[in-house]
């Protein structure tokens, strides 16, 4: 029987006995990789699942409408949530139309020689850069030399620097997913550079540089360790002065300058202290930072899919 | 004998000794003698293309006249697309090409490939149409009144009005003018080719490249655009690249034969394909290769 089959092998090739092999083969890599996956998951859902359990419970209208407080059931992270809105607010104003324009002019603009190699070679490595020497380059800079202070512009400055490098590579890399035919299509109409890139290009990379913009909102509004270096403070019991007034110009700018913190800094905190009520706290502040992540990840979702419905 | 006679007529272009590219063997190279008798709109002299280091182009010359429909045709690799997309200076959009010799716009006399020459004034005067439909992600009216809005054209009237004509002219009017908001990808591929031939016409250009603008299609909609083309030569100078003898010698007035690059013969279309000068455009036609 066994000689007979290989005498046959030795003659034609066994097609039934390759499909076997070939599925046998499928088989073995897809139980690996699901184990895999299950595995990451199983860890990830696990890390999720204790910080709700522990957390969930906590998170009520006192907690997020109070001060921080010496007593843990007292305290609350209105002005972490706050602070962490209006940092992110300064980020994205200009971390957004800063890495843009740069992912514009390096992808469109520029000419191709090694001056423009080494830029990108260093924007591209920038963003492998460990956060807390941005945090150091702040200090240095901003609240030393410029001396804008410890303050939310700083942060928001700080934190932009740190993700600007996401956003070029991601508003290049959708510049140059766009297909070769719609370029050629928009120069051979007669437009020049500025048209073709502002009336066709850039629409139809958004979608692409959304999701970097998200991505690299989605790390600063989790970065500590720069915003400590520059001197953010662990407690503070007021809110900056409201971005909207009753009186004329309606709006007020100094809430930029105001002294804050941010919900990472508040965990930080409570988390080193030793009574159980704090990291009860801290564990309620991880479920609404996660929150606030999985709510700007929702909203570019949102913009993505009416952008695209829009262009159909 | 017939060739004799349209020689003599004068209908048929005299030859001309062209100069011969350093070590290549030289090509005669027919360019008509006729353009004091029918206008010009563009001349094409002494052409050569370089991708990097690589030649594609080698010496290329002919005439294009002015509201006719010059074919260019040839096996795949030939060089005809990349000769109809150096009219709209395309290869300006990608690194380490370059031009030599010159393409002769009329009246202006302006060289078209010359450096000094901006490629946007190009496009400005001559219109593209693309092998493939690329009509913009944007609605049927957006996209014919596209070359208008790049010109600074925004009067809302001024541009309605062109937008119809452009449509009427591309044969596509009827079928959309209810529907003008509309994306332009809800359109059928001979239909989003009509709207792109829309789009190049809105402006009115001097002349309006077709780079092989049926070979995605389908034989129905095919015929919609070369009965369209047909239609166009009465007001604008079309030169059309193909991969399609037949179709060449349907619609076309004056016909080239492009071969590794060089323009082997260019002539009346009826003369190219009832009496080649060459053995090689014969054997072209007579499908030996291609």
């Amino acid at each position: 029987m066994t000689e007979s089959r290989q005498a046959a092998a030795l003659t034609r090739i066994d097609e039934v006995a390759l499909v076997a092999r070939a599925q046998r083969q499928d088989l073995r890599f897809a139980i690996v990789g699901f184990s895999v996956l299950i595995l990451t998951m199983a860890i990830l859902l696990a890390l999720i699942a204790d910080l709700m359990i522990d957390g969930v419970p906590r998170i009520d209208y006192q907690f997020l409408t109070s001060y921080p407080s010496r007593h843990p059931d007292r305290a609350g992270i209105l002005s972490a949530w706050v602070g962490s809105a209006l940092v992110m607010v300064v980020t994205a104003a200009l971390a957004v139309p800063i890495g843009v324009a740069a992912g514009v002019y390096l992808e469109e603009y520029a000419p191709k020689n090694w001056l423009t190699d080494i830029i990108e070679i260093n924007v591209t490595n920038l963003a492998g850069v460990p956060s807390i020497i941005y945090g150091l380059l702040a200090l240095g800079l901003f609240v030393h030399t410029f001396r804008l202070g410890q303050t939310i512009l700083v942060a928001g400055m700080t934190l932009a620097l740190l993700i600007l490098p996401i956003i070029i590579v991601a508003t290049r890399e959708a510049l140059r997913s766009i297909a070769l035919e719609l370029r050629e299509a928009a120069y051979g109409i007669g437009a020049d550079k500025w048209q073709v890139v502002s009336m066709y290009l850039l629409p139809a990379a958004w979608p692409g540089i959304l999701t970097g913009a998200i991505v690299g909102m989605s790390r600063a509004i989790g970065e500590t360790a720069p915003v400590i270096t520059i001197g953010a403070l662990a407690f503070i019991a007021f809110l900056p002065p409201p971005p909207v007034q009753g009186t004329f110009p309606f709006v007020n700018f100094d809430w930029l300058h105001s002294p804050f913190t941010v919900m990472p800094i508040q965990m930080f905190n409570w988390i080193s202290r030793p009574q159980h009520g704090f990291h009860v706290n801290a564990a309620a502040t991880g479920v609404i930072l996660l929150l606030m992540t999985l709510l700007m990840n929702g909203l570019a979702i949102y913009i993505r899919y009416r952008i695209r419905r829009g262009r159909k | 004998m017939m060739l004799n006679v349209l020689r003599e007529t004068g209908v048929m272009p005299a030859v001309k000794e062209s100069a011969p590219v350093a070590g290549q063997i030289a090509v005669q190279n027919p360019v008509a003698a006729r353009e004091n008798e029918e206008p010009l709109r563009a001349r094409v002299n002494g052409f050569n293309f370089f991708y990097g280091d690589k030649q594609a182009l080698y010496d290329v010359s002919f005439p294009i006249y002015d509201r006719k429909i010059t074919a260019i045709i040839g096996p795949s690799g030939c060089g005809k697309s990349t000769l109809l997309r150096s009219l709209n200076r395309m290869h300006d959009l990608y690194p380490n090409n370059r031009y030599e010799g010159e393409i002769i716009l009329y009246p202006e006399q302006i060289n078209v490939i010359s450096p000094q020459v901006n490629p946007m004034l190009v496009r400005l005067k001559i219109g593209m149409v693309f092998q493939k439909p690329n009509p913009f992600p944007k609605s049927i009216y957006d996209n014919v009144a596209s070359g208008l809005w790049v010109r600074g054209i925004r009067n809302k009237a001024v541009v309605d009005e062109r937008v119809e004509q452009a449509l009427r002219q591309a044969a596509l009017w009827d079928e959309v003018k209810d529907r003008l908001r509309t994306s332009a990808y809800s359109l059928s591929g001979g239909q989003q080719q009509r709207l792109c031939i829309a789009r190049a016409l809105a402006p009115d250009p001097e002349m309006l490249l077709l780079d092989e603008p049926t070979s995605a299609l389908d034989p129905i909609a095919t015929a919609r655009i070369e009965e369209l083309v047909t239609e166009l030569a009465n007001t604008v100078t079309v030169l059309i690249v193909t991969h399609n003898m037949q179709q060449a010698a349907r619609i076309s007035y004056y016909t080239g034969f492009m071969h590794l690059g060089r323009m082997v013969e260019f002539d009346r279309t009826e003369s190219l394909f009832t009496a080649p000068k060459e053995k090689r455009t014969l054997d072209y036609i007579t499908g030996r290769y291609g």
